[in-house]
């Protein structure tokens, strides 16, 4: 049982961090301060300079 | 573990695999059932991680988890971050799993199972994950650099101006390559026309949910998403059999393609968070949950192969494209064996995430495993198909004949026996006036899938939404690379010319992202404009130039590694890169050759052209003929490009193993870690 939640948690994790969700958990962590539209606006264009540069594959 | 069970564990998984390939190799009078290509898949792929990737790491690599990596000496919080193994895999994976190893297979298919199967296996095993897991490690020891940046630092300018030219040359080939696989699926098809252009609504819905509603709940609003997409399938059906709404989504090819330049341009220049962004969201997620379930479809079902292990077009006379099995089923079939874009990956995002050096192995050489699994599925999906079937949906017109009479006697003539009335009750069971030169690889993949998936879930009532859902899964995947694909080679091109005049480098400036943005259109939408003004169909030249295109990266990549290896002092197992290298140069110097100076009009650009030359002449005979020119001097320039930097690392091999060149690498220097007690 203990595996399986470990399991389930690591996959949670892989998923926020596919989706940017960490990220920007982290982002507010960092400004602190709380999720709103504005902070929100503000990680997308710190992030627009990265990930919109990224190569998606073939 | 105890020495005669690990041996007992690993003697029997090399027994069943040598039984599995040796099955899937020779036999031959029946249809062969799609558990041998799986048994023999995970088996290659478990020797091959367990033993051969582990040797790399020792031997050559070695592989030191006591040295920190630029995650943990750069921590920012944003690009370096120390993450978990299971993380950094899942998006290594995520990012290097694009439509590539579903398409290349389905095409290659063409030659029988075989030969497609053998390449995905080998290749992926020797060639592209040693690639992408030496090119991470390397990266990782640099600080994350990029490869264009390694390879002007281990090989010289002339490697990282070669590195930067092929990654323009592919983005615009890739481009004009996966745009075409879409009109081709969508062309004459209300409904998937239909479900794919709600995706732009539903995709600046999520958006501005994002941006106001939610903002930040990415995974809530992908799964939102997910559920309007499939609502979007549905309603596609409903639109299909409307006599009113049909005709409004029913498109030729040439309309289709305009569309989705325009779609391009815009999603180019409109901020990332409305449409970029979003739809990028959307379709990992499909991307992951419809990859899992094809892989669980095929082992519930175990379906039988109908394709034979080879077909008579080994020989070079293929409908799908022209070429022999050399060196075009190695050309076609790229991501799934080898992929020269990954080593953009693996010396991206990734190298910044790893917290030790010793997951390189899992990542680099795990994730590249993934990825092949991936083209094998898509190997079966094309394979369960009836022959006869596959080669009227893959054929094009000007091959097989332009009506359904024509084409079923041509496909039957080659021994493929199919009937008009078989393509028609097939259409009619997935919701399609017809399903006759399809061309592509997309649509033949999807009618695979469905057949998998309305066999495992739902029986032949949900055939036709199983088929659009298939279709939308792949349609999405390629839009998302073409708006990505677009942005991230207009930054590059706005790069450059910020060099010569320096507004023009600002990204945020609008005169020059509308500049920059529609010079990137117009080179991939001259490409897919010829792809669709073809008359054989556009795959046939365009996924070749693509291949080779791609399998030139790999060899800068590999050569960048080779060096680097050399340097390290490990010249002895150089072959572990160098054997990779010389047959993708035997590969790509073959294929090379073909597709400019062969002198069948079906495979040569420049025969083509002669021909077209001495007929009859019009506005489409001219255009033809240029296009065939221009593959030419493209393909001529990419051989010239490999040429020029297989002799700059030659240069460099060559001097360090006769001591007149010093070997010194660029590596950060050793700087021990702090994790070391912590688990990651």
């Amino acid at each position: 049982m203990n595996r399986f939640s470990a399991a389930a948690r690591v996959l949670w994790a892989a998923l926020r961090e596919i989706f940017d969700e960490a990220a920007y958990a982290r982002f507010l962590q960092r400004a602190g301060t709380p999720s709103c539209a504005e902070a929100y606006a503000a990680f997308c264009r710190e992030r627009e300079c990265q990930s919109a540069r990224r190569p998606r594959c073939c | 573990m105890n020495k005669a069970l690990h041996f007992l564990i690993w003697g029997s998984v090399t027994a069943v695999g040598t039984v599995a390939v040796a099955v899937v190799a020779l036999h031959r009078s029946e249809p062969i059932n799609a558990m041998w290509l799986v048994t023999a898949a995970t088996c290659c792929y478990a020797l091959g991680y367990r033993f051969y990737a582990r040797f790399i790491s020792a031997k050559i690599l070695a592989l030191d988890g006591l040295r920190a990596t630029p995650a943990e000496r750069l921590e920012n919080g944003r690009d370096f971050l120390v993450t978990n193994k299971w993380v950094v895999f899942g998006h290594h994976f995520a990012a290097i799993a694009g439509p590539g190893p579903l398409v290349g297979p389905v095409l290659a298919a063409q030659f029988g199972y075989l030969p497609g199967t053998l390449w995905i296996l080998a290749g992926a095993v020797f060639a592209g994950c040693v690639q992408d897991f030496v090119i991470l490690l390397f990266s990782v020891r640099r600080d994350g650099k990029s490869l264009t940046e390694m390879a002007k630092e281990e090989t010289g300018v002339v490697g990282g101006i070669v590195a930067y030219a092929a990654v323009i040359a592919i983005l615009i080939i890739l481009l004009a390559v996966v745009a075409l696989v879409v009109v081709n699926a969508l062309k004459d098809s209300p409904w998937g026309t239909f479900t794919i252009a709600m995706t732009i609504p539903i995709a600046l819905l999520m958006g501005i949910y994002l941006r106001r509603i939610r903002p930040g709940k990415v995974l809530e609003v992908s799964a939102l998403g997910f559920v309007l997409v499939l609502l979007a399938i549905w309603g596609g059906q409903w639109v299909s059999q409307n006599p009113t709404m049909a005709p409004v989504f029913t498109f030729r090819a040439a309309p289709l393609a305009i569309s989705i330049m325009i779609y391009a341009f815009a999603a180019s220049a409109v901020p990332v968070w409305l449409l970029l962004a979003p739809r990028d969201y959307l379709s990992t997620f499909v991307k992951l949950g419809t990859i899992g379930l094809l892989g669980l479809g095929i082992v519930a079902i175990h379906p039988t192969l109908h394709m034979p292990a080879f077909t008579r077009f080994v020989d070079g006379t293929g409908p799908v494209f022209a070429g022999k099995v050399f060196p075009f089923a190695f050309i076609t079939i790229a991501c799934g064996a080898i992929s020269g874009f990954h080593s953009l990956i693996s010396s991206g995002t990734t190298p910044k995430l790893i917290a030790r050096e010793t997951q390189t192995q899992m990542v680099g050489y795990g994730a590249m495993m993934a990825e092949s699994a991936v083209a094998v599925m898509a190997v079966i999906a094309a394979c369960v198909l009836q022959p006869g079937v596959y080669f009227a949906i893959n054929s094009p017109a000007g091959i097989v004949g332009q009506t359904a009479a024509a084409a079923t006697t041509t496909i039957s003539n080659w021994g493929f026996t199919v009937t008009v009335a078989d393509m028609q009750s097939l259409a009619s069971a997935v919701g399609e006036q017809t399903l006759f030169n399809r061309t592509g690889g997309a649509p033949a993949f999807a009618l695979g899938m469905a057949r998998i998936f309305s066999q495992s879930l739902g029986g032949s009532r949900v055939m036709a939404l199983w088929y659009h859902f298939a279709v939308m899964f792949e349609a999405l995947f390629i839009l998302t690379i073409l708006d990505a694909g677009t942005r991230v080679a207009r930054f590059m091109i706005q790069d450059a010319l910020g060099h010569i005049y320096k507004p023009l480098g600002r990204t945020s400036w609008y005169p020059s992202i509308l500049t920059t943005s529609a010079l990137i259109v117009a080179a991939w939408g001259f490409f897919l404009w010829q792809g669709v003004k073809d008359p054989l169909g556009g795959i046939n030249s365009l996924w070749p130039l693509f291949g080779i295109a791609n399998q030139l990266l790999a060899t800068v990549a590999l050569c960048v590694a080779t060096t680097i290896i050399i340097k390290m002092h490990r010249a002895k197992y150089a072959a572990v890169t160098l054997v990779p290298l010389a047959w993708l140069v035997a590969v790509t110097f073959t294929a090379c050759w073909h597709k400019i100076l062969d002198p069948s009009p079906r495979v040569g650009f420049l025969a083509q052209a002669k021909v077209l030359a001495t007929g009859p002449a019009s506005a489409a005979t001219a255009r033809l003929i240029f296009n065939n020119r221009l593959d030419a001097t493209v393909t001529g320039a990419l051989v010239v490009m490999v040429t020029l930097v297989l002799i700059e690392s030659a240069r460099q091999w060559i001097g360090i193993l006769s001591g007149r060149r010093e070997a010194r690498t660029k590596e950060a220097p050793f700087v021990m870690t702090r994790l070391a007690e912590e688990r990651l």
